[in-house]
């Protein structure tokens, strides 16, 4: 079943200052399905980050649709209410980014029991499955009680990873989860990423060593440098969920 | 092409929400301040807050944001403006148009407070757990017991050290300070909880301290906030959505990491990249 409809999305930068206007990508039509895991790839500066980070909604689309079908009915991830969206990355869709970020002086284990204690468990129980992650992930056992402003970069890495995959969740973005990482939690992310594959998850993901997860893909979307534009791209959208230009677009849709 | 968004705000919403189909606790419509005359404090501010939110305004010294803060806490009067809370007993009931009794009513048991300056927010010569007993006092309870049991709760709950609950806030540093108007304004459990620059001024790691306990209480009680603040690291911890001011006027607003990674807005983009 389908979860995620991209129909003709764009994005672009306005930059005030040097009263310009920065394309990041064009139009990009691809669907994703339930349990489907679509690996994101072209060189760098194509767009691929700004790609995900649209979806999530920390940038906001020019134009385009994003017709996500959540547990409580389709809505645009374009133009969506802030409310709702916050609902969604509650709920539904996640965010894996190539950095930690965390409040100061919160251990590793907080910071991973921290999505689960907001969906409303226990801390005793979240605490257990925040170890039970930074474990899997190969985090050094006596580092869950630190604050990992002061780990390497791989060791944050892990912590963003546990903390990032251990709700439930409809919809992951994945940002160069492995750049960082070791080749054992390089397994065990791509052991983990199969098993949430595996329960229907989506998985949309960039990825730097793309050859770890050859085995996870079903579609490739390719962006390209000159016209910005995918391979993949099939069959506009009939839905007609109403919502066009809302994100503040200025621009037409290039045809 | 460039044009600059100050000219045409984005709406409140943009798009009504469809999946948080609740009404928002808190709506504001078309607030206005002067002062001496022309001075226009806060020009045509509209705010929605959803129940258990977290509400962020930043902006520079002299925006608007905190006289904003002292009208929703209906410490002054506006010069135009709605301002609706949705629970039974106040629905569809301007709160500035409420008589002074009524509006300390709400301001006992909807609101909590927390300033930057304790000196506003509490006796600095009355016991800790004194000034929060005076809030249930005002609330009616008279029972000693109670008030004691209320106090320690209220301070344990702000992660304030118990055994110094009867020091005066004066004998205390000021992260503990701040601790103790935190208490006091959970101690009523209100409905909206007010927060301006509450860690403005604490050493950094004090601060850091004292924003984990906001964090924690928000998640807990899941009380709908509105932090004030012009440092946007604590805007970034604590704020699902953020509304930016200047000259009193709302210039964009959206979700934090929206906002603080991909504003809109000529002078966001400034505020923003100005950030250290």
């Amino acid at each position: 079943m389908s979860l995620l409809q991209v129909n003709r999305l764009s994005k672009r930068f306005i930059m005030h200052h040097l009263r310009r206007e920065v394309m990041a990508f064009d139009c990009l039509t691809f669907d994703v399905r339930e349990g489907e895991f679509v690996l994101v790839v072209g060189p760098n500066g194509v767009g691929k980050s700004t790609l995900l980070r649209c979806l999530y909604r920390t940038y906001l689309p020019t134009s385009g649709q994003a017709i996500y079908h959540s547990r409580y009915g389709a809505i645009d991830l374009a133009c969506a209410s802030d409310v709702d969206i916050v609902r969604l990355r509650r709920e539904e869709i996640g965010h894996v980014t190539q950095f930690l970020r965390v409040r100061p002086r919160v251990s590793a284990r907080e910071a991973v029991a921290e999505p689960l204690l907001a969906a409303g468990l226990s801390p005793i129980e979240a605490g257990k499955r925040a170890s039970h992650a930074l474990d899997a992930l190969g985090l050094k056992r006596e580092l869950w009680d630190a604050y990992p402003t002061t780990f390497s970069g791989g060791e944050q890495q892990k912590v963003n990873l546990a903390r990032a995959l251990i709700a439930p969740r409809r919809l992951v973005l994945l940002d160069e989860p492995t750049a960082s990482l070791d080749a054992h939690a390089r397994r065990a992310l791509v052991e983990r990423l199969a098993q949430l594959k595996q329960a229907g998850v989506a998985i949309i993901g960039v990825f730097h060593h793309a050859e770890d997860v050859r085995g996870l893909v079903d579609k490739e979307i390719a962006l390209t440098a000159d016209s910005q534009r995918p391979s993949e791209g099939d069959g506009l959208l009939t839905s007609s969920i109403a919502c066009n230009g809302c994100a503040g677009g200025s621009g037409d849709v290039a045809e | 092409m460039v044009t600059s968004g100050r000219d045409a705000p984005r709406p409140v919403s943009a798009h009504a929400p469809v999946i948080v189909t609740s009404p928002p606790l808190l709506q504001v419509r078309g607030l206005v301040k002067r002062y001496g005359g022309h001075v226009v404090a806060v020009d045509r501010v509209d705010i929605e807050a959803y129940a258990g939110e977290v509400l962020g305004i930043v902006g520079e010294s002299g925006s608007g944001k905190s006289t904003v803060l002292r009208l929703l806490n209906l410490e002054e009067r506006p010069d135009a403006g709605e301002y609706f809370f949705d629970v039974p007993a106040l629905a569809g009931r301007n709160l500035f148009t409420l008589d002074r009794m009524a509006q300390r009513r709400v301001r006992t048991f909807d609101i909590g407070i927390v300033y930057q300056n304790p000196h506003l927010g509490l006796r600095m010569r009355n016991t800790s757990s004194g000034n929060i007993a005076e809030r249930l006092i005002v609330a009616g309870e008279r029972a000693y017991r109670t008030l004691r049991l209320a106090a320690r709760e209220a301070l344990a709950a702000s992660e304030f050290p118990l055994d110094r609950m009867d020091d005066p806030p004066v004998r205390l540093s000021g992260g503990m300070q701040q601790r103790v108007q935190l208490a006091k304004a959970i101690a009523l459990k209100p409905k909206l909880l007010l927060l301006d620059e509450p860690t403005t001024g604490l050493d950094v790691s004090v601060q850091a301290l004292v924003l984990d306990t906001l964090k924690r209480l928000q998640r807990e009680t899941g009380v709908t906030t509105i932090i004030v603040s012009h440092d946007l690291g604590v805007i970034r911890m604590l704020a699902d959505r953020v509304m930016v001011m200047r000259y009193g006027r709302v210039v964009e607003q959206g979700l934090t990491d929206q906002v603080l990674e991909d504003p809109q807005d000529a002078y966001t983009q400034q505020l923003v990249h100005a950030k250290l």
